[in-house]
């Protein structure tokens, strides 16, 4: 047995039907507040609110806004994921089986990831409904989608494991992954900003990750591509690192 | 052939510098029943997580099937079933989904006949479609018991399989086990019922402290086991043993007033009515008597209590008389 593709698929499948078994939670509300967001930022202020960059702002929000969701949701599912079997002690069932830490990490990361995707372009389909979309680059769109989706619920994989209570499970979500997406750009394009605070928003991670996904939409950019291009998958490098240190030491896993 | 299980001077200490197992060596025969005993908190839960993989062992090494679980962790755990101690369950998966997901994780292709047959087996097919949630206590262990099965195991830990479960299920899961060991299945088990090991167990070890102190067949336990003790209190002081009684297994107390007989229950020796009746033609009177028999359960407390007096086996009463008693 070289990788253990049924032990992939068996957790990779019952994560999934835990999805369709919080359909409200994971898809549906999620796809309101996004909703929400276009009735009051792009229809109802952005009309009082020219244009940005040469694009309607209600267009030019979205990337933002799948972003936001994205991000969000990716580390929330993927957290959850891992933290429940934690929580509950069925995570013996999957520390003793046969799989390699890769295996395990792929099979909750891909399932988070999966759900991003899928919630990702629901909510692409959603905005269109409210505002004309364009996508320029679709292929480099659908990378950003999946880079952006691994490399969040890797994180979100690794926050599940470190947290030892559902209080810290939502607290980086809430306290450091929303307002860095606000600060980001999804609203606003950074060249707006005073210079200083350019300076600063650059040292924003996902500043690079919205400048690229709205590159793809609108072929304008915040940061240069390659340098968005960079950044985004040096965090997903980062992830990788720490995912790999926390099965080598059993950090928080084993006793 | 070779062993199913080598452990070999096994350590742990816990974060909190707690040393729960010490120095554990121990061989595991393919196709044995192996009870473990020990006390609330000797470390069998302990034990049994290093070997399948859930904590991680101080030093020493485990192999199964001769292959590291360090190193051929793949190779050793795929032979593995655990039916861990506490009840880990997902509420809302069925019985049928969960017991599937449990061979699919252990790497194995779907087999639906088979998990239909391991259900039933467990009287829980009734129950395939039901939310996990709505099982009993019982069930749940039943249900766990499923899970480790759906992977075909060569080596099964039954961590207290039998607790919550009721006395005809408990009948059930002893012939259950049986039919797993005749079908070629180690089976190393803990409880806390002392007569499930006896029922059950090809051999018997006993963990105290983190120390494995004993382990023995249980045949040979169950020799100390089949060990009576005869005590004779005297009408009056007795100056010494007859010469034709004079044999190791009996015994004068230091006040002289009390005689003490050692046997075995097999009838092997001089039986407990031919000493009374010699000790009647010597004109030996006493006023009481009581016969005492040890039991694997005496043994045991006697051990883990008294600091491993390994050959002590402790007497407990079984019969006593209360009326002045004459030899015939
Ligand atoms: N994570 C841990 N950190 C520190 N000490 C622990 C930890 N887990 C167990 N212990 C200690 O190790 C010892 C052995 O525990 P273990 O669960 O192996 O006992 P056990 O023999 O299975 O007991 P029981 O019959 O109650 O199930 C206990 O003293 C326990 O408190
Ligand atoms: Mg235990």
């Amino acid at each position: 047995m070289l990788l253990n593709l049924y032990g992939i698929r068996a957790i990779y499948e019952f994560e999934m039907a835990r999805t369709r078994r919080t359909l409200m939670q994971s898809i549906v509300a999620p796809v309101i507040s996004t909703a929400l967001y276009f009735i009051v930022f792009g229809s109802a202020i952005g009309s009082r609110i020219s244009q940005m960059e040469g694009i309607t702002y209600g267009a030019f929000i979205v990337p933002g806004l799948i972003m936001l969701s994205l991000l969000t949701q990716s580390i929330s599912n993927a957290s959850f994921g891992i933290y429940f079997p934690k929580f509950t002690g069925t995570i013996y069932e999957i520390l003793s089986a046969p799989l390699s830490p890769l295996e395990i990490t792929l099979s909750y990361v891909g399932a988070a990831a999966s759900k991003s995707i899928i919630l990702g372009l629901i909510i692409l389909a959603t905005s269109a409904f409210f505002v004309p979309l364009r996508i320029d680059h679709p292929a480099w769109m659908l990378l950003y989608l999946l880079l952006t989706s691994v490399t969040f619920s890797m994180m979100g994989f690794i926050i599940g494991i470190w947290a030892d209570g559902f209080e810290k499970l939502q607290a980086i979500p809430l306290l450091i992954v929303t307002p860095l997406t606000f600060l980001g750009g999804s609203f606003y394009s950074i060249s707006v900003l005073p210079p200083f605070w350019q300076k600063v928003a650059l040292l924003n991670p996902v500043v690079y990750l919205i400048s690229g996904f709205r590159w793809s939409f609108y072929s304008i950019e915040d940061v240069s591509l390659w340098l968005s291009l960079g950044m985004t998958v040096s965090f997903l490098m980062v992830s990788v690192l720490a995912v790999i240190w926390i099965f080598k030491t059993g950090y928080r896993l084993k006793k | 052939m070779n062993p199913i299980l080598t452990i070999s001077h096994l350590n742990k200490t816990f974060e909190s510098g707690f040393q729960a197992l010490k120095d554990i060596n121990l061989s595991i025969e393919r196709g044995e029943i192996f009870a473990l005993l020990g006390q609330n908190g000797a470390g069998k839960t302990t034990l049994i997580s290093i070997i399948c993989g859930i904590v991680n062992a101080t030093s020493g090494t485990v192999s199964v099937a001769g292959k590291d679980i360090a190193h051929h962790y793949r190779d050793a755990r795929s032979l593995i079933g655990l039916v861990p101690q506490e009840l880990y369950t997902d509420s809302f998966e069925s019985v049928w989904n969960t017991v599937s997901f449990s061979r699919g994780l252990f790497g194995k292709p779907p087999n639906p006949a088979l998990i239909e047959k391991i259900l039933k087996e467990l009287s829980l097919w009734d129950k395939r479609d039901n939310k996990i949630i709505t099982l009993s206590g019982g069930m749940k262990r039943r249900l766990m018991i499923a899970k480790a099965l759906s992977h075909e195991p060569q080596l099964l830990f039954l961590d207290e399989p039998t607790a919550g479960v009721d006395v005809s299920l408990r009948k059930d899961m002893w012939q259950l086990v049986k039919a797993l060991q005749t079908a070629g299945t180690t089976i190393i088990l803990t409880t806390h019922y002392i007569e499930e090991a006896e029922e059950m167990a090809d051999r018997i070890g006993i963990i105290r402290n983190g120390e494995l102190i004993l382990v023995d067949e249980k045949l040979a336990l169950m020799k100390k086991l089949g060990k009576k003790e005869l005590t004779l209190q005297l009408a009056g002081p007795l100056d010494a043993i007859p010469a034709e009684l004079n044999i190791p297994e009996l015994s004068l107390s230091a006040n002289r007033l009390e005689l003490k007989y050692t046997f075995e229950s097999s009838g092997e020796g001089m039986g407990a009515a031919d000493v009374l009746h010699k000790l009647s033609t010597h004109g030996i009177v006493f006023k009481d008597l009581q016969t005492r028999q040890s039991t694997l359960e005496d043994i045991f407390v006697d051990l883990v209590n008294a600091g491993g007096k390994e050959t002590s086996a402790a007497l407990a009463p079984t019969a006593t008389t209360g009326e002045d008693h004459h030899a015939a």
